[in-house]
């Protein structure tokens, strides 16, 4: 099996919360989000693992921090078998940030609005050195706009962002990503503000693209379907830990942690036969806030399987239930 | 037969803004049944939300209705002064739950003040009274009826939701247009809302417009179905002839561009380009500079719509 490209090992963030005055002169100890909380996982080059899971179980945090726009609070992260946390040097991590891209959700606040499309594309050229003359930068930009179908370029790169439309600005916003040449791409919510009929196009050419261009994706998302058709793996995470892990399919069509089940069953599908029924939600209660994580099983309070003396007091390990799907539940497999 | 609770026929209504005239609602006509659910989807910037405030007559300054017809159980709304309006009609027979509106309650009243503000201003209520029916509607939707005192930055973004649907019913209206009321929430949520809905639409016998840019939405709670495009209606029917046999190829190309939770997808349909803007849309069919299919007829005319079947019609030269 080839080495991965990524890999992240027990890694965690917790982001500390500011105590009030009377907490503080009381005392009180400092609180803190467990907003990422010892994850593991690998993956292999020109491969997309996806990272699925309800806003602020830590997908973004995650994505961030192998930007390496935060320090992790532990735990370390290996690009090519390099430990990213040991990079210090501006050098070093400049060299880190022309390898790995981030595509954000938002199309228009990544962009700086005074900037024109040229700009926008050239910045990364002038950090890195790329390109000795202008006319050279301007060819590689102009070749970077048509891989994403933005064209004649000419008549996109005087333009500012505002006056493209949101899945045009999302292209742009890959080419940005491109422009580089990364070994690996965080696309954070890429198409989850954009049209149907725009998202398609934009997961149909980070497709294409990872073919080409040989790139290996971070796809984060909380939409299961867009993760079925692009993902090859898919990791469920709930506070701040992966709760199941395996082929994008194998997870889909066969979860096992009760969590991922409650997930599934409440993904809304276009069948219209379904109207007439009340679907029944496997889950209870509502995401605990981040600062005040459940003892034993973190989703116990909202499992309908939770042993009592068991769930509630023991912490659950990540076991491999079968070849290549992981679970984080006591009763994996009995349920 | 059920009888048509709302008619609505060649509604146009345009913002004169100072760019130019946006033709957000452009001719539609169409009906909507006693307890049925109407299900209206399209791309941002179609039309939905500011159809949605015409039919509160409340249209957002600088839009105005001109021309066609909007009528609730036989009289026509076109047209009554505003006072009459805001006396017989809005909320009390049409309500909305606004885009966005859990995030617009206000933060330094409670929820029960925001509640019963118009109990005490439409209904002439007391206090206490219309305290009381504020917690009925509470638990109507799910929520404990000690809400009325707590603040909304102490709730949950679906408990702020329930709120709003709750107030949205509080005058027992007969329609309820609920604009994109899962869009911001997360899924388990959103199915709770979708459940939320289903049963009001039973127990209450409510007649609803569900608005939404997600078609799979759409499907989970739709009886009929209207796809806009571009400020018209392009195709309108029972939703399961607009899902198994679409007519408009806008439909076809939309329905072809979801992934599937279940299936294995080759490839993604997309629409290439982007809708126009409403203030010099495409002559023809507004679709055509997208559409694989576009002929010279698309071009020049207007297609109007026309019945494909029984209860489905699509607006395309091609039918
Ligand atoms: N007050 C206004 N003045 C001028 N134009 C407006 C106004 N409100 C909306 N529009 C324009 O009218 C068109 C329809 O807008 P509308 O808000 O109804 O779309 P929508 O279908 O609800 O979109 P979304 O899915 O993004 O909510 C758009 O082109 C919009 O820019
Ligand atoms: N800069 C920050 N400071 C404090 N808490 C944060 C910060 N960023 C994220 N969090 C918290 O960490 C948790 C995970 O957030 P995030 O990674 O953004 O989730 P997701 O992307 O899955 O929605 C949340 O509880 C969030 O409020
Ligand atoms: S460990 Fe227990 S509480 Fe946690 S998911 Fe499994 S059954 Fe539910
Ligand atoms: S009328 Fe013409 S352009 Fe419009 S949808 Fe039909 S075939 Fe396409
Ligand atoms: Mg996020
Ligand atoms: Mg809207």
């Amino acid at each position: 099996m080839s080495e991965p490209v990524l890999k992240v090992e027990k890694l965690k963030k917790y982001f500390p919360i500011k105590r009030g005055l009377f907490e503080a002169l009381t005392g009180h100890p400092e609180r803190v989000v467990r907003a990422v909380d010892g994850i593991n996982f690998e993956i292999r080059k020109q491969e997309v693992f996806a990272l699925v899971g309800e806003s602020g179980c830590g997908k973004s945090t995650t994505g961030k921090l192998i930007m390496k726009l935060w320090e992790p609070t532990d735990g370390s992260i290996y690009l090519e078998g390099q430990d990213v946390t040991e990079l210090k040097t501006q050098e070093e991590i400049r060299d880190y940030r022309r390898k790995v891209q981030m595509i954000f959700q938002d199309p228009f606040s990544s962009m700086n609005p005074r900037f024109r499309i040229y700009d926008v594309l050239e910045e990364p050229l002038l950090i890195h050195g790329i390109g000795e003359t202008r006319a050279e930068r301007e060819e590689i930009i102009h070749k970077a706009l048509e891989m994403v179908r933005i064209t004649p370029p000419e008549d996109y790169v005087g333009r500012f962002p505002h006056q493209l439309s949101g899945g045009q600005r999302q292209r742009v916003a890959i080419a940005r990503s491109l422009i580089l040449n990364p070994t690996f791409i965080v696309a954070d919510e890429p198409v989850s503000m954009l049209d149907v009929s725009i998202r398609a196009e934009i997961l149909e050419l980070m497709k294409e693209l990872k073919e080409k261009m040989s790139v290996t994706y971070l796809y984060i998302t909380h939409d299961m379907s867009t993760a079925r058709y692009f993902a090859d793996y898919m990791a469920i995470m709930y506070l701040g830990r992966i709760v199941e892990m395996g082929p994008a399919k194998v997870v889909i069509d066969n979860p096992i942690h009760p969590y991922t089940r409650a997930l599934l069953a409440a993904v809304p599908e276009p069948i219209p036969e379904r109207r007439e029924i009340i679907k029944e939600l496997p889950i209870k209660g509502e995401v605990p806030n981040a600062a005040n994580i459940p003892p034993g099983c973190r989703f116990h309070p909202r499992c309908i399987y939770m042993e009592k003396g068991l769930c509630d007091v023991k912490h659950p390990q990540l076991i491999e239930y079968e070849h290549g799907h992981w679970v984080e539940c006591h009763l994996a497999g009995k349920i | 037969m059920t009888k048509n609770i709302l008619e609505v026929k060649n509604l146009k209504m345009y913002y004169f803004a100072s760019r130019g005239v946006v033709k957000a609602v452009d001719d539609l006509t169409f009906n909507i049944k006693k307890g049925e659910v109407l299900g209206l989807a399209g791309e941002s910037g179609c039309g939905k939300s500011s159809l949605g405030f015409t039919l509160m007559g409340m249209p957002t300054p600088p839009g105005k209705i001109v021309g066609g017809s909007i009528k609730m159980e036989g009289r026509e709304l076109v047209g009554l002064p505003e006072d009459v309006l805001r006396k017989e009609i809005r909320w009390q027979k049409i309500a909305m739950i606004f885009q966005g509106a859990m995030n617009a309650l206000n933060p330094v009243y409670t929820v029960g003040y925001q509640m019963i503000e118009p109990l005490l201003y439409h209904m002439g209520m007391e206090r206490e009274e219309a305290l009381d029916k504020a917690q009925k509607y509470l638990e109507l939707v799910g929520l404990a009826p000690d809400i009325v005192y707590r603040y909304p930055h102490e709730l949950s973004g679906g408990m702020k939701q329930r709120v709003i649907i709750a107030m949205a019913l509080l005058l027992e209206p007969e329609l309820v247009i609920a604009d994109e009321p899962t869009t911001a929430l997360d899924v388990v949520v959103q199915a709770q809302i979708i459940n939320l809905m289903k049963k009001l639409k039973k127990e209450l016998g409510l007649s609803m417009i569900f608005i939404t840019h997600d078609l799979s939405i759409l499907a989970e709670i739709s009886d009929r179905i209207a796809i806009m495009y571009a400020g018209k209606i392009v195709e309108l029917g029972d939703s399961k002839k607009v899902y198994y046999e679409p007519a408009h190829p806008y439909t076809q190309k939309l329905l072809a561009a979801i992934p599937r939770l279940h299936e294995d997808v080759e490839r993604l349909e997309f629409i290439p380009g982007q809708p126009p803007n409403l203030i010099t849309p495409p002559t023809g069919c507004r679709f055509h500079p997208r559409c694989p299919y576009a002929m010279e007829v698309c071009r020049e005319q207007i297609p109007e719509l026309k019945e494909v079947d029984k209860d489905h019609y699509a607006a395309c030269w091609l039918l």
